[in-house]
């Protein structure tokens, strides 16, 4: 166990002790005690920071289950730092906001958040540095269950349920799929170390699962980050507390599926259906995404389609990137790179921009207790730094200059127009539709933030509508948004900062093999590229995001623009209503609530699946069997099965109580006659005082039981019940003769050769089948006494206990 | 010898099956009992009928007949009597709170 080891497993270590602090130390905010792991983890995780000279993997592995290639890797290169730089810092960012927003109070179950938090947290660092993929699995399964829990968190809400069970249901499902893609993964290289597998990509590549396998990873990866169609579960994981959603959905958990993406771009990049697939979906989220975040009214409505749209830029510009894997490194090609280069610096900027805006929003909504922009307005003198806080982040989200997003975008810009140069995977047919698609979503987002802007810090304010009198946030509160407003302006203006301690070596980690030896990338981001079509884009950006606006009134009426819900989710709901009424209805056929059905179930079943196992196998056989030699069987025996059978066989005609009772005792007395012929004579004994006393007993039962009735049945039914019984008593014949048949062949000694020759020298008793029963077996005997003191409790229980009424008996 | 309670094995068999599908409660009690009379008989059966004297060591006999399957069948008869005596007055104790032994008219209850 490394360090690193110890610092994946630290989250989950603390989590223990958070209760303890919040039941010890209850005047004092549990969170000032939580605080204090992320902000260690990050400032320990800085050292890790490339200063000069490319960054060097770091891997050390502890054996999980070796046997099966389970070895808990922590894999640490560029792209793991970045992420777990993110989920430390953001984390400790929004543990500090959370001590603000959550007050408290004496009924809040603090401890239950920071459990949850610090859960993920500890899951999240876990996805990103395991090398893995069965840890990956794990710990990307641990994300689902910790961020369902904190939607949930405030559980009385009915929104807040349907929410979590939703976000639990859609990454969940993607969780298995990509369960099942590693497996794949697995059968090809035969590793599940991502290292192992990378390295032999050149090979795995036409493999006929190659393709299955990318497939169903990135089905996991896309439920995940929220892709178009899988993205309606994000809108309504909003439910969880404010900075829930800046940390989970907004700045780490829906990125682990482009970590995820990004992590195994080495081994599917460079094949067309990956290029196409991520591109497509990504910018159909992007689109869709900035489209539906124009039509909401409640402003965290508004980032979490801002999220998703941000989430597809990303995607796609992964996808767009992974054709610089199809080159070689002789054809080294930064004009395809460019777009993984966007990737990385806009994952950073939209976790600075996007989780200042989710705190932002917090913060309105504490101060003012609503977030519907129909009822905010003119906050701008009243709150005036969550005001200017909110004109960073919204400038930078626009893509406006000279902010952090101003830069990515230009790059994602330059990515996609780079791309419709690209000679492979029939990009010139359809290639000019990526800078297309690109600016018409940057249009739409440049509108939302126009409109979150306006709608909520301009014009005229309304303190009537609001629960509360507005007023400018604690200081506390704001710190957190104001650093990530800071770090907005500082990358904005000093992008170089990141470039070769983050991009560089996250870059090495995604494209690996467009480097020679001791190569490293160059990543240099300048605001002013001259006029270039990037800056017309923008340009036509702004002008037409301003006319969308503007002419906003005029669509304000239309049903595309009241209806704020995803049209997808109908999908969802009726597929979960027909999931759950479908269950019914077979629970409904199934659980008649009738005795005699669920015999016939078991029955039927017993039939087919023992019928079906012995002709499966081969297992019957009756060549040994000897023909029916009626000379050994004695007058005697005759006469006693003959009248068993035909007492046997009356017994279902019999409509008299009484003469049921006898036939019952006249079978079980020429059992034990049988019993007696057998040569076990003990069986015969007990056997003789068993059915006395249980005549006895049924004669009793008899004096209070009602008559038997003539039962009337439809021949349907009698029919059915007949097949089953006849089917049930012609296996149970058919597979005794098999043994029967094969005892005279197997040639196996009995075992029971031992307790002859061991009855007297072990345990000095005589009669071989009372010392096994309280010898050998002792101990199954005393249970049986043990079954036998519990039938006798619950005879006496039933008789002598006294229902009161309203017993369900 | 085998062959033949084999084959009452497989009467006894079909027609506890038969009576424990029917809805009377007091039939699939006797059903029940005649299940467990052919699950004892099957198993001495196919240990091997005739071979050997009783399994009393006593008898200085040559062989002697299995002993394990009849300890077997020992606890299956003192348990199947157990369980029979307590299907019995839970019939009963049925039939006296719902005043009906048909399962037909016991199925479902008032909360669903």
């Amino acid at each position: 166990m490394s360090t690193l080891h110890y610092l994946v497993l630290a989250p989950f270590i603390m989590a223990i002790f958070v209760p303890f602090f919040y039941k010890w130390f209850r005047n004092i905010h549990t969170g000032w005690f939580v605080l204090i792991l992320p902000t260690v983890l990050f400032v320990y995780l800085l050292q890790y920071l490339p200063v000069g000279g490319p960054m060097e993997p770091l891997q050390l592995t502890v054996p999980w289950v070796p046997s099966l290639g389970i070895n808990f890797t922590v894999y640490l290169d560029g792209l793991s730092l970045l992420f777990a730089l993110l989920i430390t810092g953001i984390g400790a960012l929004v543990v500090l906001y959370s001590i603000y927003y959550i007050a408290n109070k004496k009924d809040e179950p603090l401890n239950n958040f920071y459990v949850y938090l610090l859960m993920f947290m500890g899951a999240m660092l876990g996805v990103v540095l395991s090398d893995n993929l069965i840890v990956i699995y794990v710990f990307w399964e641990l994300t689902s269950l910790a961020s369902s829990l904190l939607i949930a968190y405030w559980f009385h809400k009915e929104k807040s349920r349907y929410g979590a069970q939703k976000s639990m249901f859609i990454t969940v499902t993607g969780g298995f799929s990509m369960l099942a893609g590693f497996s794949l993964l697995y059968v090809m290289t035969n590793t599940f170390s991502i290292q192992e597998i990378i390295a032999q990509a050149g090979t795995i590549i036409n493999d006929p699962l190659f393709i299955p396998a990318m497939l169903l990873i990135l089905l996991g990866a896309f439920t995940k980050s929220a892709q178009f169609p899988f993205h309606i579960w994000l809108p309504d994981a909003m439910e969880a507390p404010t900075p829930v959603s800046a940390y989970l959905h907004s700045a780490t958990m829906v990125k682990a599926g482009i970590y995820l993406v990004a992590r195994l771009t080495p081994v599917f990049g460079g094949t067309a259906q990956w290029f196409w697939l991520l591109t497509i979906f990504g910018l159909v989220t992007l689109v869709w995404g900035s489209v539906s975040a124009i039509r909401q009214k409640d402003l965290k409505a508004i980032l979490a389609f801002s999220t998703i749209s941000q989430l597809g830029l990303i995607m796609s510009l992964l996808g767009l990137g992974s054709a610089a894997v199809h080159y070689d490194v002789a054809e080294v090609d930064m004009l395809y790179a460019t777009a993984v280069m966007a990737a990385v610096f806009h994952l950073v900027n939209h976790a600075t921009f996007k989780g200042s805006l989710f705190m932002v929003v917090g913060i309105v909504d504490h101060e003012t207790g609503t977030r519907d922009i129909r009822n905010l307005g003119g906050l701008m003198t009243i709150m005036p730094i969550t005001f200017t806080i909110s004109l960073i982040g919204l400038a930078s989200m626009a893509g406006l200059p000279p902010f952090n997003g101003f830069l990515s975008k230009e790059m994602f810009f330059t990515g996609t127009l780079n791309a419709t140069t690209l000679d492979i995977f029939n990009v010139s047919t359809w290639g000019f539709l990526f800078p297309v698609l690109a600016w018409v979503a940057s249009v739409f987002t440049f509108a939302y933030c126009m409109i979150m802007f306006f709608r909520t810090f301009t014009g005229k304010y309304q303190p009537e509508k609001l629960k509360k009198e507005a007023h400018e946030a604690p200081v506390g509160m704001l710190i957190s948004p104001i650093v990530l407003a800071s770090l907005v302006v500082i990358f904005g203006l000093f992008p170089n900062l990141l470039g070769y301690t983050i991009i560089e070596p996250a870059m090495q980690s995604i494209l690996p093999n467009l480097l020679g030896e001791g190569d490293r990338f160059y990543v240099n981001i300048y605001h002013w590229h001259g006029l270039n079509p990037e800056l017309f884009m923008t340009i036509g950006v702004v002008l037409f995001g301003m006319l969308v606006v503007l002419n906003l009134k005029r669509w304000q009426e239309t049903t595309f623009f009241l209806k704020e819900r995803d049209p997808l989710n109908r999908v969802y709901d009726s597929g979960l209503d027909g999931l759950i009424t479908g269950s019914q209805r077979v629970t409904n056929f199934q659980m008649t609530g009738l005795l005699r059905d669920y015999f016939a179930f078991m029955m039927v079943f017993m039939i087919f699946l023992v019928g079906w196992t012995f002709i499966q196998f081969d297992a019957l056989s009756f060549e040994s069997l000897a023909m029916f030699d009626a000379g050994e069987v004695t007058p005697f025996l005759w006469i006693i099965t003959l009248v068993l059978i035909a007492a046997t066989v009356t017994m279902p005609f019999i409509q008299q109580r009484i003469t049921g009772i006898i036939v019952v005792g006249v079978i079980g007395f020429l059992i034990a006659l049988l019993f007696v012929v057998f040569r076990a004579p003990d069986l015969a004994l007990t056997q003789l005082l068993v059915e006395t006393v249980m005549v006895v007993l049924l004669l009793l039962a008899f004096y209070h039981l009602p008559e038997l009735r003539k039962e009337k049945f439809t021949p349907r039914f009698r029919f059915t019940n007949l097949v089953i019984s006849v089917g049930m008593g012609l296996m149970v014949t058919i597979i005794a003769f098999s043994v029967h048949a094969l005892r005279q062949t197997s040639g196996f000694d009995p075992i029971s050769d031992f307790f002859v020759e061991a009855s007297v020298p072990l345990a000095g008793g005589y009669n071989m089948v009372n010392v096994i029963l309280v010898d050998f077996r002792g101990l199954d005997t005393l249970l049986e006494v043990l079954v036998l003191a519990i039938a006798a409790l619950g005879v006496v229980t039933l008789i002598k206990h006294k229902f009161k009424g309203g017993e369900d008996v | 010898m085998e062959i033949l309670m084999i084959i009452t094995v497989g009467v006894l068999v079909s027609v506890a099956t038969y009576m424990i599908l029917t809805k009377s409660l007091l039939r699939v009690v006797l059903g029940i009992m005649l299940l467990s009379h052919g699950a004892h008989l099957l198993l001495l059966t196919l240990s091997g009928l005739g071979e050997g004297a009783p399994p009393l060591l006593g008898e200085q006999a040559e062989a002697y007949s299995d002993p394990l399957p009849q300890a077997l069948i020992l606890t299956a008869i003192v348990i199947s009597f157990g369980v029979t005596a307590f299907l019995l007055v839970l019939a009963y104790r049925t039939y006296k709170e719902h005043k009906t032994d048909d399962l037909d008219e016991l199925r479902g209850s008032a909360d669903e």
